[in-house]
């Protein structure tokens, strides 16, 4: 029920007199939406530095065809992302990444729906489809999990990876980590895990709360406030957290 | 749904009952983890003061090795240990450390946290009409993750290795190798994990000051009718919440270079003769990053000095503010340009001289908003009938420093004389005075004016002015003669000056002594500001509820408000805050909370008008008194 909690009636003329709130928003939903603005200037400062690395490294400069893993140009990310679990040895370019997107833009669309039914009341409804939200979020960090497991074991066969001279003698790159990366220069790997390690541990956080308010709600401590505006700026914070992974996808995968 | 609706009803009752029933708060509640805006306020000031202490002391620490490098410093062991070397001075890695963490204390703990923190806690709700900030929880919480932060810096000020020791600016490569010397150590660690909790007390802090200027103004308070504090203070929010997140960003990335094998900011480096792994990073990206944080911070630091000044300028010539709407669209335009002129602190680093010329035009389009402002603060004073408090004193002052600091920011924001005077001392002396003293002066001005509220006493005047004089004409003698030394070729940041041309450094031996001098003679003056703070605090006057005769609505609240700040209902807003000697007006100040249809001798035309749109908004106090309720 938002009967409790709508700004009492002001009359249009009288909005930015004070004594009410201007924006039609409570002073938390407010809050929100400025840490998702400084939020944004984070994350658009990590993309810049992802930007600025990219673009000081060379570019393959052949065909997609002819194009080799070597620490001298920055991969082709459909050559990097190709795997698909329990699809072994099967070339399916940014296939499992699409599916990871498609899950997390999923679970909000059943934060909306959770959301609306929050402007319901609708308790039963409000659980379900938070469960649900909460699934999507653990399912897009398990696949996270996934990928980067792929992503650290390195090419299946070890004779495509990028190579590296160590005492003169030229072996190729097994494994990534922060230092080192079979699929070209070190920086890609570095840019990778930690811009996609940042917004994973803000999906992980975004899940918590996503248990917190869905616990409140099973515990009726909404029913008992008379709304439920908690599931809205939590919602706030879940739709930002995928709004920025369009951003990194573009960023490491598309671009 | 019916059932959802008669709970509703019922939390309603309830809140009710609890608005009547008064819980006195016990002493963690009210003095430790206090959720009552004026207690942070104070908690941020008592820490700013001590932190001023420390800074000050370690800047006279290096100033005696720049001053008289060979005075013997033994008697100083006592507190330095083995940072006093065997020939009685200065450790030379430490005195590295010395000026960063100078640097650090005054820019982040002193003048953002002291500054801001203090003010925009303690005034923001007393000046726009609310019971507290939209969240005391959240208010408390910012100042602990300050203090956490001071805790952990002031920690590192005491560990073997030393702290920090790479400017207060910690570019890589030098903070990023611990093998580069020994301040980037776990010093460097210390720093940025401090660092890192400072930007979420600041960012905890500055939501909620934005929110609560929007949502909880009273009945009235349009924001056209805001004191020009709070929209001083609304902009240094704004620019907090959206620059120190790209700080974050720059020191996750350097944690990871330095921890964890990264290399972002790391690209083809020997050190002591050997080859680091590290390829591909960006030494001048940190850069890049760092001061998209750097130069907005140097006006969250001024703007809210700025903004007091304009409120305790105006109260004491007895004069409405000159251009209201001017000054706040200056604050407007000074923070648009913040975030667009950082790169001018990078000519150096060999930009390219284009993109160079492009910062230079936005910097020195700095100059408009910044001269309207002293225009409007000498107009303002123009014939007023001064009062000289020892608040106005220190606001004079600021617009003082503000002018001759910020006249030499036009010559270094040329890039082709910057490229001369970069890190001179002619660098250090422009912003020591436009905004290092500048700031401090206005948050002297702030302690002076605002004291009566926080403690219900008053300062001693007669202190206050010896304070003022001590502190201004100290002020000017350390930083004045920096310009010469700066253009005479002497960099910021050394130890020892040995090899100028033409033996330089002999010509200025007596001026570096007199500096030194003088910033000791300034800095013990301090100490009769701390006595007669501590002292007022106890044994001051008793002041009265409006010892200034001022308009703004903090001065319409008891002697010492209460938790929720006026014990009735919070008056509503009918006039701007400078209706001072106002022609056909009985007294010379009318304040904000006197309605147009109570001053008809006085009222302008337009104003007359105003008297139809009273009922309105006096019919917003039930929206008002709701919103508390909820």
């Amino acid at each position: 029920m938002s009967v409790a909690h709508a700004a009492p009636a002001v009359p249009e003329n009288l909005t930015w007199q004070g004594g009410s709130e201007p924006l039609k928003a409570s002073y938390g939903k407010l809050m929100m939406w400025f840490f998702l603005l400084s939020d944004t200037f984070t994350f658009s400062a990590l993309l810049i530095t992802y930007g600025m690395i990219r673009f000081s490294q060379p570019a393959w400069q052949g065909t997609p065809d002819d194009f080799y893993f070597s620490t001298a140009h920055w991969p082709i990310p459909e050559k990097v992302f190709e795997a698909v679990p329990f699809l072994h040895g099967i070339s399916l370019p940014l296939v499992f990444v699409g599916i990871m997107t498609f899950i997390l833009i999923a679970s909000s669309v059943t934060m909306v729906l959770a959301v609306e039914a929050g402007h319901r009341g609708d308790r039963k409804d409000v659980e379900k489809w938070m469960l649900w939200t909460i699934v999507g979020g653990f399912t897009f960090l398990g696949s996270q999990a996934w990928e980067w497991t792929h992503f650290i074991h390195g090419p299946e066969d070890l004779t495509l990876a990028a190579k590296q001279v160590i005492d003169g003698v030229i072996t190729p790159i097994e494994g990534a980590n922060l230092v080192r990366n079979p699929y070209g220069p070190p920086a890609f790997a570095d840019l990778f895990f930690f811009i996609t390690g940042f917004h994973g541990t803000h999906v992980f956080s975004g899940v918590i709360l996503n248990i917190l308010i869905f616990f409140n709600a099973a515990t009726g401590v909404y029913e008992r406030r008379g709304h439920y505006e908690m599931v809205e700026k939590v919602g706030l914070y879940w739709h930002f957290v995928d709004l920025v992974w369009v951003f990194v996808f573009t960023f490491f995968y598309l671009v | 749904m019916s059932t959802a609706i008669s709970h509703a009803e019922e939390v309603h009752t309830h809140a009710h009952d609890h608005e009547h029933e008064h819980h006195e708060p016990n002493f963690i509640q009210k003095y430790i983890f206090s959720e009552d805006h004026k207690t942070i306020a104070k908690q941020y000031l008592i820490m700013g003061i001590l932190w001023a202490f420390i800074g000050g002391s370690l800047s006279i620490m290096f100033r005696l090795q720049l001053g008289f490098p060979e005075m013997q410093l033994e008697w100083l062991r006592p507190i330095l240990g083995s940072w006093i070397d065997e020939s009685g001075k200065i450790d030379k890695e430490f005195y590295l450390a010395l000026v960063t963490m100078h640097g650090t204390i005054m820019v982040f703990f002193v003048l953002t946290a002291g500054l801001s923190g203090t003010f925009s806690n303690f005034l923001i709700p007393l000046q726009i009409g609310a019971r507290d900030m939209a969240s005391g929880f959240i208010n408390m919480l910012s100042f602990w993750f300050f203090f956490l932060s001071s805790a952990i810096m002031f920690s590192s000020l005491f560990i073997e290795t030393g702290p920090a020791s790479g400017g207060w600016v910690i570019y890589p490569p030098l903070s990023a190798l611990p093998q580069a010397m020994p301040g980037s150590g776990l010093g460097m660690t210390l720093w940025l994990t401090s660092m890192a909790f400072f930007i979420v007390s600041s960012l905890m802090g500055g939501i909620n000051y934005i929110c609560t200027i929007i949502n909880l103004r009273t009945r009235g308070m349009t924001f056209t009718k805001m004191p020009l504090t709070i929209w001083s203070f609304f902009f240094t929010a704004i620019l907090g919440l959206l620059s120190f997140p790209v700080l974050l960003s720059a020191a996750l990335l350097l944690i990871f270079d330095r921890s964890f094998g990264t290399s972002f900011y790391l690209s083809e480096i020997y050190i002591q003769g050997q080859a680091l792994p590290n390829v591909g990073g960006s030494a001048i990206l940190y850069q890049h990053l760092f001061w998209f944080l750097g130069h907005p911070e140097v006006y969250i630091v001024l703007l809210p000095a700025l903004g007091m000044t304009s409120e305790i300028i105006a109260t004491n010539a007895r004069k409405p503010i000159f251009g209201y709407r001017a000054m706040i669209g200056s604050l407007m335009g000074i923070t648009v340009l913040a975030f667009i002129v950082w790169a001018h602190h990078m000519f150096v680093t060999g930009m390219n001289p284009f993109l160079g010329s492009v910062f230079m035009f936005l910097t020195l389009i700095i100059a408009v908003p910044s001269a309207v402002k002293a225009f409007n603060y000498i107009t303002t004073l123009w014939k007023g009938n001064l009062i000289f408090t020892p608040a106005m004193l220190f606001s004079i002052g600021l617009v003082s420093l503000f002018i001759s600091g910020g006249v030499t920011g036009i010559i270094l924001g040329n890039s082709a004389l910057d490229i001369n005077l970069h890190d001179t001392y002619f660098v250090v002396a422009h912003f020591h005075l436009v905004m290092g003293s500048a700031s401090f002066f206005g948050l002297m001005a702030g302690v002076y004016h605002w004291f009566p509220k926080m403690f219900g006493r008053m300062m001693n005047k007669t202190l206050g002015y010896i304070h003022f004089w001590a502190t201004f004409v100290g002020v000017y003698a350390v930083f004045f003669p920096m310009h010469y030394t700066g253009i005479a070729g002497f960099p910021r940041r050394y130890y020892s000056f040995t090899a100028l041309g033409n033996d330089g450094q002999n010509a200025f031996t007596d001026l570096n002594q007199f500096i030194t001098v003088a910033a000791i003679l300034t800095f013990s003056s301090q100490a009769i500001f701390f006595f007669n703070f501590v002292y007022s605090i106890f044994k001051g006057k008793k002041a009265t509820e409006n010892p200034w005769n001022s308009n703004t609505l903090e001065w319409t609240t008891p002697v010492d408000p209460g938790h929720g700040n006026w014990p009735g209902e919070i008056p509503a807003v009918y006039r701007w805050p400078y209706d001072y000697s106002k022609p056909g007006a009985e007294s010379d100040f009318i304040p904000q909370h006197i309605p147009f249809s109570a001053t008809p001798e006085s009222n302008l035309p337009e104003e007359n008008e105003e008297i139809a749109k009273e009922k309105a908004i006096e019919s917003l106090l039930a929206a008002q008194n709701e919103s508390y309720n909820r």
